[in-house]
């Protein structure tokens, strides 16, 4: 089979994927969980729960707090102790419910056996509902809420569904994992998905490195007997995953500047999504669940682990079940190491988009120092959205916005394969990152004149 | 022989004659009518080009004022009255003065009282810094050390001090413009009347977490407990957000808070020295707790 | 508890790629000339390479530290690089201190005083290499062979073959063994002796990802083009593509000088610009110039044009098809 790929940029890090031999295990439940008010990209969701109140696990306790938002579940059975601000994984304040778990007592109607239901009488209206209020969101990083996602504008058609199984970011597997032992549930999921968009055709694109996931989902898809689905072999490549080069890559069309992917008729859901849409709308089961690897290459072969965790259970929680922090870590991520976010308190708790803890060594992870631009040209080569990364330091650096905006620092998709590749050590993201906020902000304000 | 010195002296005398009519003539054509006054105002001024005053620099400061009707939204922090007597002089308006200002760092989240609770390795710059978390203490609000308000002051008047970890400012080169203010991501750094000889009491930090929380964080954190407020007899002092602020419009320096103070974090500066009380200096917390 | 934990922006890990690294992968691609040079030009040829490397180095240390008072760039081996190649662009004869001042003039003015690595405009080793020729011809043009280490024959002193086509045209050459120039081609400086040898070094970077191929080739494709047509059409007065090609300082110079990474554009369509205009340059004074070689000129000339070529072309971006 031709493999598929983005046709510009990339690198191509060492996949590290030590965990991918582990099966998903259940996280034992903590005594008390923090469900944070801020698990989706949009406005934070509103509380509606109060303090003392008894919530069962799969509870809205939380409704949308804005069009771009979400509805946010408890996890877990138990009493509410107390609704207030609490540091998140950067240390920075935000509303969470405290819940202290009691029992482990599921809402009414919830069905939680193992029995794949494959049926899709449900309308599309009906699917669409579902969705939302489980409160599912994009898993694949960015936690855009699924429900929106799903619902072209008007006049926009889906003509593909594209489920993102590339996990393209070395050393994860959670997806890995979910492809291989919960494969039908997701080919279903798709199956909801194509159906909420009108039947369009749909790929599973799945990086090369993972033939036992490729196998598995084509197995699935054979089994189910489901039309108009196939599973895509993508090349081994960073960030084959990102949402832009995925479309590339399997329908070989570019979003343009500032476009979203249905302008192309695409409409990118990840492994991890599909799963929560097929819970969802299947089993009436909302998000609470996710799959989470704990890995790191300075952690021993047998304490690699893939979580099946309940969300708002405290990182530190799950680091000391997997046995603590490992010697000669340096840093935890949570996230890919491309992509991922470093984690300043380890007091937060998991949100629905928690994909891995990664420890990394020193060795691997501390930043070396910066010396003089070479001009290779390696940063330029690895972007994959054909930006000059070099370029924009300069601009930068003149402070030039107006350059900057023409050389489309706004397109930048802060993948990290710029930093990632230079030899000469610049901080070429940590630099363009704010940049890219900036220039943003004044496109915003030009168009708000308009 | 001599012709040819001869021609070549008159060719190139000629050329140059013919293109210094060109320029002229070109020059007067395309002459820009200015107001004399603009080259005047801009004369007097300080010349930093800090853009302190909200225009990008000295001359459009001075064209700004020569155009405006009155000078009441037009001031020269660096110069301040001094300098803005000579231009009210010069446009004949009625001078607006200002009081002197200053800026104020206002964390006091040294390495001793606020312990660091991790390493930062990135690009050394607060808003970089400031965008990925919350800093590498356990405070969310203070003093991210990176000194973007170092670089932003064309005064040389904010230097790092390597033993707290936190900026200082030399009031006596320091001249308002507030670009380190401005650079702050955190929103440490006020502008505050200089007072009366220098002299000044405020807050020294703005965490708004709760009482406990931040003093978790940072020793000299500001509770927000209120007890600065209630001894206050001017009302000068305003608790929010679980953190206290001095109106320095309002403050007489009576130092009664300070002293009621139990995290230190109301800092007292330029008072003189009245031994055998050492009041001048910031009060330090076991005094207080003493007190 | 535990250690504090770093915290950074992401990306969180790099490629095992610096400065350094590149910088040491063009010195191991240098390694088959110069033990070939060495082979044949023995001793005289170590002493200049030994001098060419050692005061670079110490130019670059001493500079940095006392002068600039700034952190040394030694240790990511731009130096090293800078060394051999002026080395290997010059006789084996050279003596010592003259050596010293084309390395004085490489690293403290075509270098530093631009700013360092990254900044410099002009190739530092081309522009050693060019203030030598202008300022000791009579060195830089004595091109006595001397006893190698595996040579049996006496000092001889040969004209390279270009002067001699410089001097009696092109009918002087005309029974000339291409395959043995390929090999080996005794006369002339180090980086002229085997273009097998370099072009070995040259497939190394290649196959490295160190350089890529484009400027290279098209200045090959050029000199080949230029002299073909010009051979085709007055072959008495021409030499062929075939002879341009492979003597002279071409092989070094377009594998080596014009790949320098900071003063060669970085967009591909640019360096297949740039490199025709080294080709062309390269082929007019071969052809019509007072001197026998033009390699150096030309990379120098066309060093001029890469702040433009950097601004003229720009990669194509995603979505803007």
């Amino acid at each position: 089979m031709r493999k598929l790929t983005f046709s510009k940029g990339g690198v191509h890090p060492n996949d590290s994927k030590y965990s991918r031999e582990c099966g998903i295990e259940v996280l034992p439940l903590p005594q008390v969980v923090y469900v944070s008010m801020a698990q989706h990209l949009g406005a934070p969701a509103k509380p509606i729960v109060n303090v003392g109140d008894f919530v069962k696990a799969g509870q809205v306790i939380a409704e949308p707090g804005g069009f771009i938002s979400a509805f946010v579940h408890s996890p877990v059975s138990g009493t509410v102790k107390s609704i207030g601000p609490r540091k998140d994984l950067a240390g920075n304040n935000m509303t969470h419910v405290e819940i202290a778990v009691e029992g482990d007592i599921w809402a009414d109607g919830i069905d939680l056996s193992d029995t794949l239901v494959t049926e899709i009488p449900q309308d599309r209206e009906t699917i669409l509902k579902k969705i939302q209020e489980c409160g599912v969101v994009g898993l694949g990083g960015a936690t855009f809420p699924a429900h929106v996602k799903l619902n072209p504008a008007p006049g926009k058609v889906a003509e593909c569904l594209i489920i993102n199984g590339a996990e393209c970011e070395p050393y994860l597997t959670s997806d890995y994992r979910i492809m291989i032992e919960r494969s039908k549930e997701i080919a279903v999921g798709a199956a909801i998905m194509q159906k909420v968009l009108n039947g369009c055709p749909c790929v599973i694109g799945i990086e090369e490195n993972k033939p036992e996931a490729v196998n598995a989902m084509s197995a699935a898809i054979s089994d189910l007997k489901l039309q108009n689905i196939e599973v895509k072999v993508l090349k081994k490549r960073y960030p084959q995953g990102g949402e832009k080069q995925l479309i590339d890559a399997v329908m070989h069309r570019q979003v343009r500047s500032g476009g979203l992917p249905i302008d192309v008729g695409a409409v990118v859901q990840n492994a991890a999504t599909a799963l929560a849409v097929y819970e969802a709308v299947q089993k009436n089961k909302p998000l609470v669940t996710n799959t989470l690897t704990v890995t790191g290459d300075c952690l021993p072969e047998n304490r690699q682990h893939n979580y099946l965790f309940r969300i708002g259970i405290p990182l530190s929680y799950i680091i000391e079940y997997a046995g603590g922090v490992p010697e000669g870590a340096a840093k935890i991520i949570s996230g890919g190491p491309m992509m991922g976010k470093a984690v300043a308190n380890i007091d937060a708790a998991t949100v629905k988009g928690s994909s891995s803890i990664l420890y990394l060594s020193k060795q691997s992870t501390l930043r070396k120092e910066e010396s003089n631009c070479i001009r290779c040209g390696r940063c330029a080569d690895a972007c994959p959205m054909g930006l000059e990364p070099f370029l924009l330091n300069r601009l930068i650096k003149a402070g030039d916005m107006e350059g900057l905006e023409d050389r489309s620092v706004q397109d930048c998709i802060e993948c990290g394969c710029c930093l990632y590749s230079c030899p000469a050590n610049i901080p070429l993201l940590d630099r363009i990152r704010p940049a890219k906020a900036a220039v943003l902000g004044i496109i915003k304000s030009r168009n708000i004149k308009k | 022989m001599s012709t040819t010195i001869i021609w070549t002296i008159v060719i190139l005398a000629g050329l140059g004659l013919i293109l210094s009519l060109v320029l002229y003539l070109v020059a007067a054509k395309f002459k820009v009518e200015e107001d004399p006054r603009i080259d005047e105002v801009e004369k007097v001024m300080p010349g930093a080009n800090c853009g302190g005053c909200g225009f990008a620099g000295c001359r459009a400061f001075a064209d700004a004022a020569v155009k405006a009707p009155n000078l009441d939204n037009n001031y020269c922090p660096v110069g301040g009255n001094e300098v803005m007597k000579k231009v009210a002089a010069i446009l004949g308006y009625e001078i607006v003065e200002k009081t002197p200002q200053v800026a104020v760092v206002r964390c006091n989240g040294t390495c001793e009282n606020r312990p660091r609770t991790n390493v930062y390795d990135g690009v050394k710059s607060c808003k970089v810094k400031a965008a990925l978390y919350s800093g590498d203490t356990g405070c969310p609000f203070g003093c991210l050390g990176c000194g973007d308000c170092v670089e932003a002051c064309q005064f040389g008047a904010i230097t790092m001090d390597p033993a707290t970890g936190l900026p200082v400012v030399d009031e006596t080169k320091c001249t308002a413009c507030g670009a380190c203010a401005k650079a702050c991501p955190k929103h440490i750094i006020e502008l505050r009347n200089k007072g009366p000889r220098g002299m000044r009491v405020f807050v020294s930090c703005v965490n708004k977490d709760k009482g406990a929380i931040a003093r978790k964080a940072c020793t000299a954190a500001c509770i927000g407990c209120g007890k600065c407020a209630k001894v206050c007899a001017q009302e000068a002092i305003t608790v929010e957000d679980n953190v206290a602020y001095i109106d320095f419009t309002k403050c007489k320096l009576c130092k009664k808070c300070v002293a009621e103070c139990p995290t230190g974090a109301i800092h007292t500066v330029n008072f003189p020295v009245l031994p055998p009380k050492p009041a001048a200096e910031p009060v330090k917390k076991e005094e207080v707790a003493n007190a | 508890m535990m250690d504090k934990m770093l915290v950074s922006p992401s990306p969180h890990i790099h490629a095992a790629v610096s400065t350094r690294t590149l910088m040491r992968d063009v010195i191991i691609a240098l390694v088959p000339a110069i033990v070939v040079s060495v082979l044949f030009y023995g001793w005289s040829e170590l002493l200049v390479l030994a001098v060419s490397v050692a005061s670079c180095v110490l130019l670059e240390w001493a500079v940095t530290k006392w002068l600039l008072h700034k952190p040394s760039t030694i240790s990511d081996l731009s130096a090293v690089v800078t060394g051999l190649l002026l080395a290997m662009n010059l006789p084996c004869t050279t003596p010592w201190w003259v050596v010293f001042i084309g390395a004085v003039i490489a690293i403290c003015v075509a270098k530093l005083t631009f700013g360092g690595i990254g900044q410099n405009i002009f190739n530092p080793a081309i522009t050693g290499r060019v203030f030598l020729l202008i300022s000791f011809p009579t060195y830089m043009t004595d091109w006595t062979v001397p006893q190698g280490f595996i040579t049996k024959v006496d000092a001889f002193s040969g004209a390279t073959l270009l002067g001699i086509v410089n001097e009696q045209g092109a009918g002087a050459v005309a029974g000339l063994d291409y395959l043995q120039t390929l090999f080996l081609n005794i006369g002339g400086s180090a980086g002229e002796i085997s273009a097998l040898a370099l072009l070995a070094g040259f497939v190394y970077l290649v196959v490295r990802k160190v350089i890529k191929p484009w400027i290279t080739l098209s200045i090959f494709a050029t000199v080949a083009i230029i002299s073909g047509i010009f051979c085709a059409v007055d072959p008495a007065t021409f030499t062929g593509p075939l002879f341009n090609l492979l003597t002279g300082g071409l092989i070094l110079g377009a594998c080596f000088m014009a790949t320098d990474y900071v003063t060669s554009p970085m967009n591909n369509v640019a360096g297949i610009i740039y490199g025709f205009g080294i080709g062309f340059i390269v082929m007019m004074i071969r052809y019509f110039g007072s001197y026998p070689e033009g390699v150096s000129f030309a990379i120098l000339i066309m060093n001029m044009a890469v702040p433009l070529l950097n601004r003229a072309f720009h990669q194509h971006k995603y979505g803007r098809a």
